[in-house]
Protein backbone atom coordinates (compact mmCIF):
# COMPACT_ATOMS: atom_id res chain seq x y z
CA UNK A 1 0.00 0.00 0.00
CA UNK A 2 1.25 3.35 -1.01
CA UNK A 3 1.72 5.47 2.33
CA UNK A 4 0.49 8.25 1.16
CA UNK A 5 -2.95 6.17 0.37
CA UNK A 6 -2.75 5.13 3.86
CA UNK A 7 -2.54 8.11 5.76
CA UNK A 8 -5.48 9.44 3.68
CA UNK A 9 -7.64 6.83 5.10
CA UNK A 10 -6.15 7.20 8.27
CA UNK A 11 -6.86 10.90 7.94
CA UNK A 12 -10.52 10.34 7.16
CA UNK A 13 -11.15 7.41 10.14
CA UNK A 14 -9.80 10.05 12.51
CA UNK A 15 -12.26 12.52 11.45
CA UNK A 16 -15.60 9.92 11.35
CA UNK A 17 -15.89 9.98 7.15
CA UNK A 18 -16.38 6.79 5.62
CA UNK A 19 -14.17 5.39 3.08
CA UNK A 20 -13.36 2.54 1.22
CA UNK A 21 -9.83 1.49 0.03
CA UNK A 22 -10.51 -0.91 -2.91
CA UNK A 23 -7.70 -2.99 -3.91
CA UNK A 24 -7.47 -5.30 -6.74
CA UNK A 25 -6.17 -9.22 -5.75
CA UNK A 26 -4.78 -9.63 -9.14
CA UNK A 27 -2.32 -6.47 -9.66
CA UNK A 28 -2.27 -4.79 -6.12
CA UNK A 29 -3.74 -2.22 -7.48
CA UNK A 30 -5.79 0.18 -5.56
CA UNK A 31 -7.50 3.27 -4.82
CA UNK A 32 -9.60 4.88 -2.06
CA UNK A 33 -13.11 5.98 -2.28
CA UNK A 34 -14.99 8.56 0.33
CA UNK A 35 -18.56 8.17 0.97
CA UNK A 36 -19.18 11.55 -0.54
CA UNK A 37 -17.41 10.92 -4.27
CA UNK A 38 -19.99 10.38 -7.06
CA UNK A 39 -20.05 6.75 -7.30
CA UNK A 40 -22.84 6.95 -10.26
CA UNK A 41 -19.55 6.37 -12.96
CA UNK A 42 -18.07 3.97 -10.59
CA UNK A 43 -18.34 -0.01 -11.90
CA UNK A 44 -18.57 -1.13 -8.04
CA UNK A 45 -21.42 1.67 -7.42
CA UNK A 46 -24.12 -0.75 -5.96
CA UNK A 47 -21.69 -2.91 -4.19
CA UNK A 48 -19.61 0.16 -2.64
CA UNK A 49 -23.13 1.87 -1.43
CA UNK A 50 -24.22 -1.48 0.07
CA UNK A 51 -20.73 -1.34 1.80
CA UNK A 52 -21.07 2.13 3.39
CA UNK A 53 -24.15 0.53 4.62
CA UNK A 54 -23.27 -2.48 6.56
CA UNK A 55 -19.48 -1.41 6.92
CA UNK A 56 -18.79 -5.48 6.52
CA UNK A 57 -15.26 -5.64 4.64
CA UNK A 58 -15.28 -8.32 1.82
CA UNK A 59 -14.30 -9.67 -1.16
CA UNK A 60 -15.88 -9.21 -4.23
CA UNK A 61 -15.52 -11.04 -7.59
CA UNK A 62 -15.39 -8.82 -10.51
CA UNK A 63 -14.97 -8.83 -14.63
CA UNK A 64 -10.75 -8.20 -14.12
CA UNK A 65 -11.03 -10.58 -11.00
CA UNK A 66 -11.14 -10.51 -7.19
CA UNK A 67 -10.77 -7.49 -5.89
CA UNK A 68 -10.90 -6.80 -1.84
CA UNK A 69 -12.92 -4.52 -0.27
CA UNK A 70 -11.50 -2.55 3.13
CA UNK A 71 -14.60 -0.68 4.73
CA UNK A 72 -14.08 1.59 6.94
CA UNK A 73 -17.36 3.62 8.60
CA UNK A 74 -17.29 5.83 11.75
CA UNK A 75 -19.21 3.86 15.17
CA UNK A 76 -23.01 4.66 14.85
CA UNK A 77 -23.67 7.04 17.11
CA UNK A 78 -26.81 7.92 19.02
CA UNK A 79 -27.44 12.09 20.53
CA UNK A 80 -30.86 12.12 22.65
CA UNK A 81 -31.99 15.91 23.41
CA UNK A 82 -33.64 15.45 27.09
CA UNK A 83 -32.64 13.18 29.85
CA UNK A 84 -36.25 12.38 30.49
CA UNK A 85 -38.07 9.07 31.45
CA UNK A 86 -37.76 7.72 27.75
CA UNK A 87 -34.19 8.50 27.52
CA UNK A 88 -33.77 6.52 30.81
CA UNK A 89 -34.87 3.47 29.03
CA UNK A 90 -33.50 4.28 25.88
CA UNK A 91 -29.76 4.69 27.02
CA UNK A 92 -29.25 1.30 28.04
CA UNK A 93 -31.24 -0.25 25.19
CA UNK A 94 -29.15 1.81 23.03
CA UNK A 95 -26.01 0.82 24.12
CA UNK A 96 -26.48 -3.08 24.26
CA UNK A 97 -27.08 -2.63 20.68
CA UNK A 98 -24.03 -1.20 19.73
CA UNK A 99 -24.58 2.37 19.56
CA UNK A 100 -22.13 5.50 21.54
CA UNK A 101 -25.11 7.33 23.14
CA UNK A 102 -24.52 10.88 24.42
CA UNK A 103 -27.43 12.43 26.43
CA UNK A 104 -27.72 16.85 26.45
CA UNK A 105 -30.17 18.27 28.81
CA UNK A 106 -29.71 21.97 29.75
CA UNK A 107 -32.59 21.44 32.80
CA UNK A 108 -30.29 19.90 35.66
CA UNK A 109 -32.83 18.62 37.57
CA UNK A 110 -33.52 16.01 34.33
CA UNK A 111 -29.48 15.56 33.47
CA UNK A 112 -28.56 13.90 37.03
CA UNK A 113 -25.65 11.00 37.14
CA UNK A 114 -28.36 9.47 39.83
CA UNK A 115 -31.17 9.24 36.74
CA UNK A 116 -28.17 8.42 33.94
CA UNK A 117 -25.43 5.95 35.60
CA UNK A 118 -22.31 5.33 34.09
CA UNK A 119 -23.67 7.48 30.36
CA UNK A 120 -22.15 10.47 28.67
CA UNK A 121 -24.72 13.49 30.01
CA UNK A 122 -24.16 16.30 29.24
CA UNK A 123 -26.42 19.29 31.74
CA UNK A 124 -25.38 22.20 28.62
CA UNK A 125 -27.61 23.60 25.76
CA UNK A 126 -27.13 21.16 22.87
CA UNK A 127 -25.71 24.58 21.06
CA UNK A 128 -22.94 24.48 22.66
CA UNK A 129 -22.72 20.73 22.73
CA UNK A 130 -22.69 20.14 19.09
CA UNK A 131 -20.41 23.29 18.96
CA UNK A 132 -17.21 20.39 19.79
CA UNK A 133 -19.20 17.38 18.83
CA UNK A 134 -20.89 17.96 15.75
CA UNK A 135 -23.59 15.94 14.47
CA UNK A 136 -22.32 13.86 11.18
CA UNK A 137 -24.17 11.00 8.46
CA UNK A 138 -23.27 8.20 11.17
CA UNK A 139 -25.30 9.62 13.86
CA UNK A 140 -28.76 9.40 14.72
CA UNK A 141 -30.69 11.97 16.86
CA UNK A 142 -33.61 11.55 19.34
CA UNK A 143 -35.42 15.06 20.63
CA UNK A 144 -37.24 13.97 23.27
CA UNK A 145 -38.05 17.40 25.72
CA UNK A 146 -41.37 18.48 24.50
CA UNK A 147 -39.69 21.67 24.70
CA UNK A 148 -39.05 23.63 21.46
CA UNK A 149 -36.51 26.01 23.05
CA UNK A 150 -34.86 22.97 23.40
CA UNK A 151 -35.43 20.52 20.63
CA UNK A 152 -35.74 22.71 17.64
CA UNK A 153 -31.45 24.23 17.40
CA UNK A 154 -30.28 20.19 17.27
CA UNK A 155 -33.33 18.74 14.95
CA UNK A 156 -32.70 21.10 12.49
CA UNK A 157 -28.70 20.65 13.07
CA UNK A 158 -29.33 16.99 12.62
CA UNK A 159 -31.69 17.91 8.86
CA UNK A 160 -28.48 20.26 7.88
CA UNK A 161 -25.73 18.09 8.60
CA UNK A 162 -27.98 14.78 7.87
CA UNK A 163 -27.87 12.66 10.43
CA UNK A 164 -29.37 8.80 9.22
CA UNK A 165 -32.02 8.81 11.76
CA UNK A 166 -33.71 11.96 13.07
CA UNK A 167 -36.62 11.56 15.04
CA UNK A 168 -38.83 13.73 17.13
CA UNK A 169 -41.29 13.56 20.00
CA UNK A 170 -44.86 14.89 20.07
CA UNK A 171 -48.39 14.62 18.55
CA UNK A 172 -49.18 15.44 14.74
CA UNK A 173 -50.29 18.67 15.93
CA UNK A 174 -46.85 19.95 17.86
CA UNK A 175 -45.06 18.65 15.01
CA UNK A 176 -46.98 20.52 12.33
CA UNK A 177 -46.34 23.77 14.55
CA UNK A 178 -42.95 22.91 15.02
CA UNK A 179 -42.28 22.84 10.98
CA UNK A 180 -43.86 25.66 11.05
CA UNK A 181 -41.43 26.99 13.28
CA UNK A 182 -38.74 25.52 11.01
CA UNK A 183 -39.52 26.96 7.56
CA UNK A 184 -39.69 30.65 9.51
CA UNK A 185 -36.26 29.20 10.14
CA UNK A 186 -35.25 29.10 6.46
CA UNK A 187 -34.95 25.68 6.57
CA UNK A 188 -35.37 23.67 3.31
CA UNK A 189 -38.91 22.07 3.59
CA UNK A 190 -37.82 19.42 1.22
CA UNK A 191 -35.58 17.89 4.57
CA UNK A 192 -38.85 17.55 6.44
CA UNK A 193 -39.88 14.05 5.76
CA UNK A 194 -36.70 12.72 7.21
CA UNK A 195 -38.10 13.32 10.28
CA UNK A 196 -39.47 10.58 12.21
CA UNK A 197 -42.67 11.66 13.78
CA UNK A 198 -45.15 10.23 15.68
CA UNK A 199 -41.51 9.15 16.63
CA UNK A 200 -40.59 4.98 16.80
CA UNK A 201 -42.27 2.29 14.92
CA UNK A 202 -45.94 2.37 15.19
CA UNK A 203 -45.94 -0.33 17.39
CA UNK A 204 -48.68 0.86 20.01
CA UNK A 205 -46.16 1.58 22.24
CA UNK A 206 -47.93 3.14 25.67
CA UNK A 207 -45.05 3.81 28.23
CA UNK A 208 -41.78 5.61 28.31
CA UNK A 209 -39.85 1.69 28.19
CA UNK A 210 -42.17 0.71 25.24
CA UNK A 211 -41.64 4.65 23.25
CA UNK A 212 -37.67 3.58 23.68
CA UNK A 213 -38.39 0.01 21.88
CA UNK A 214 -39.78 1.95 19.48
CA UNK A 215 -37.31 4.67 19.06
CA UNK A 216 -34.74 2.29 18.85
CA UNK A 217 -36.14 0.09 16.37
CA UNK A 218 -36.67 3.26 14.05
CA UNK A 219 -33.00 3.94 14.44
CA UNK A 220 -32.01 0.51 13.55
CA UNK A 221 -34.19 0.42 10.28
CA UNK A 222 -32.53 3.74 9.42
CA UNK A 223 -29.24 2.46 10.04
CA UNK A 224 -29.40 -1.11 8.29
CA UNK A 225 -32.06 0.25 5.39
CA UNK A 226 -31.10 3.45 4.83
CA UNK A 227 -32.45 6.73 5.90
CA UNK A 228 -35.28 6.93 3.79
CA UNK A 229 -36.76 3.57 5.50
CA UNK A 230 -37.73 5.54 8.66
CA UNK A 231 -39.01 8.76 8.67
CA UNK B 1 -18.28 0.99 20.48
CA UNK B 2 -20.50 -1.83 18.54
CA UNK B 3 -19.47 -5.13 18.80
CA UNK B 4 -20.32 -6.93 15.35
CA UNK B 5 -19.79 -5.64 11.73
CA UNK B 6 -19.35 -2.17 12.63
CA UNK B 7 -16.00 -2.51 14.30
CA UNK B 8 -14.01 0.29 13.26
CA UNK B 9 -10.43 -1.10 11.56
CA UNK B 10 -8.52 -1.82 14.36
CA UNK B 11 -5.63 0.91 14.92
CA UNK B 12 -3.13 -1.51 13.57
CA UNK B 13 -3.46 0.90 10.10
CA UNK B 14 -2.17 4.02 12.22
CA UNK B 15 0.53 1.56 13.10
CA UNK B 16 1.52 0.62 9.83
CA UNK B 17 1.76 4.49 9.28
CA UNK B 18 3.76 5.61 12.39
CA UNK B 19 6.19 2.43 10.94
CA UNK B 20 6.47 3.42 7.32
CA UNK B 21 6.73 7.30 8.25
CA UNK B 22 9.63 6.96 10.76
CA UNK B 23 11.40 5.24 8.01
CA UNK B 24 11.03 1.20 9.21
CA UNK B 25 10.46 -1.74 6.53
CA UNK B 26 6.77 -2.21 6.67
CA UNK B 27 4.05 -5.29 5.09
CA UNK B 28 0.29 -5.20 5.83
CA UNK B 29 -1.64 -8.72 6.36
CA UNK B 30 -5.02 -8.55 6.01
CA UNK B 31 -7.86 -11.63 6.32
CA UNK B 32 -9.55 -11.25 3.01
CA UNK B 33 -11.88 -14.34 3.25
CA UNK B 34 -13.04 -16.49 6.04
CA UNK B 35 -14.62 -20.39 6.11
CA UNK B 36 -16.35 -22.26 9.30
CA UNK B 37 -15.47 -20.46 12.68
CA UNK B 38 -12.47 -18.12 11.57
CA UNK B 39 -11.19 -16.46 15.02
CA UNK B 40 -10.67 -13.07 13.25
CA UNK B 41 -13.87 -11.06 10.94
CA UNK B 42 -12.82 -10.25 7.43
CA UNK B 43 -10.65 -6.97 7.45
CA UNK B 44 -8.52 -7.79 10.54
CA UNK B 45 -5.07 -6.68 10.55
CA UNK B 46 -1.14 -7.13 11.44
CA UNK B 47 1.17 -4.64 10.24
CA UNK B 48 4.81 -6.38 10.21
CA UNK B 49 8.60 -5.05 10.02
CA UNK B 50 11.13 -6.19 8.35
CA UNK B 51 12.89 -7.47 12.26
CA UNK B 52 10.29 -9.46 12.61
CA UNK B 53 7.77 -6.83 14.99
CA UNK B 54 3.95 -6.83 14.29
CA UNK B 55 0.83 -5.33 15.98
CA UNK B 56 -2.81 -6.33 15.56
CA UNK B 57 -3.70 -10.22 14.59
CA UNK B 58 -5.39 -11.96 11.77
CA UNK B 59 -5.94 -15.22 13.73
CA UNK B 60 -6.11 -14.78 17.39
CA UNK B 61 -2.32 -16.47 17.42
CA UNK B 62 -2.42 -19.77 15.27
CA UNK B 63 -0.88 -18.65 11.93
CA UNK B 64 0.54 -15.00 13.22
CA UNK B 65 3.80 -16.79 12.85
CA UNK B 66 3.63 -18.12 9.38
CA UNK B 67 2.12 -14.98 8.01
CA UNK B 68 5.09 -12.75 9.40
CA UNK B 69 7.43 -14.98 7.99
CA UNK B 70 5.58 -14.46 4.41
CA UNK B 71 5.33 -10.46 5.41
CA UNK B 72 9.59 -10.49 5.45
CA UNK B 73 9.62 -11.87 2.09
CA UNK B 74 7.18 -9.55 0.66
CA UNK B 75 8.96 -6.56 2.31
CA UNK B 76 12.18 -8.02 0.48
CA UNK B 77 10.49 -8.54 -3.01
CA UNK B 78 7.99 -5.47 -2.91
CA UNK B 79 4.84 -8.19 -3.83
CA UNK B 80 1.84 -8.53 -2.53
CA UNK B 81 0.93 -12.31 -1.67
CA UNK B 82 -1.95 -14.11 -1.11
CA UNK B 83 -1.65 -17.10 2.12
CA UNK B 84 -4.77 -19.54 2.90
CA UNK B 85 -4.27 -21.24 6.12
CA UNK B 86 -6.72 -24.25 7.16
CA UNK B 87 -7.08 -26.98 9.59
CA UNK B 88 -3.80 -28.21 11.23
CA UNK B 89 -3.69 -31.51 9.68
CA UNK B 90 -1.11 -34.43 10.23
CA UNK B 91 2.08 -32.69 8.87
CA UNK B 92 3.59 -31.34 12.13
CA UNK B 93 4.90 -28.58 11.00
CA UNK B 94 2.79 -26.81 8.68
CA UNK B 95 0.39 -24.27 10.65
CA UNK B 96 -2.85 -24.46 10.52
CA UNK B 97 -6.19 -23.34 12.80
CA UNK B 98 -7.23 -25.47 15.22
CA UNK B 99 -10.30 -24.10 15.58
CA UNK B 100 -11.46 -25.80 12.10
CA UNK B 101 -12.06 -22.72 10.04
CA UNK B 102 -10.00 -21.27 7.00
CA UNK B 103 -8.94 -17.64 6.13
CA UNK B 104 -7.01 -16.50 3.67
CA UNK B 105 -4.56 -13.73 3.80
CA UNK B 106 -3.59 -11.04 1.77
CA UNK B 107 -0.22 -9.75 2.53
CA UNK B 108 1.25 -6.51 0.67
CA UNK B 109 4.34 -4.03 1.28
CA UNK B 110 3.79 -0.67 2.74
CA UNK B 111 6.17 2.41 1.28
Amino acid sequence: MDLTLLTDLNDLRSTRRAAILVTSLQDGNQRLVRAEDDLSSDPLADELRKRFRSGKSGTVPTQGGDVFLTVSVPAPRLVIIGAVHISQALVPMAEIAGLDVTVIDPRTAFATGERFPGSTLRDEWPEDVLKDAPLDAYTALAAVTHDPKIDDFPLMEALRTGCFYVGALGSRKTHSKRLERFEAAGLDAALFKRIDAPIGLDIGAASPQEIAVAVLGSIIQALRKGPEASA
Amino acid sequence: MPATDTSPLADVLRTAEAWTGSGRSVALATVIETWGSAPRPVGSHLVIDSDGNFEGSVSGGCVEGAVVSEALDVIETGKPATLEFGVADETAWQVGLSCGGRIRVYVEPVS
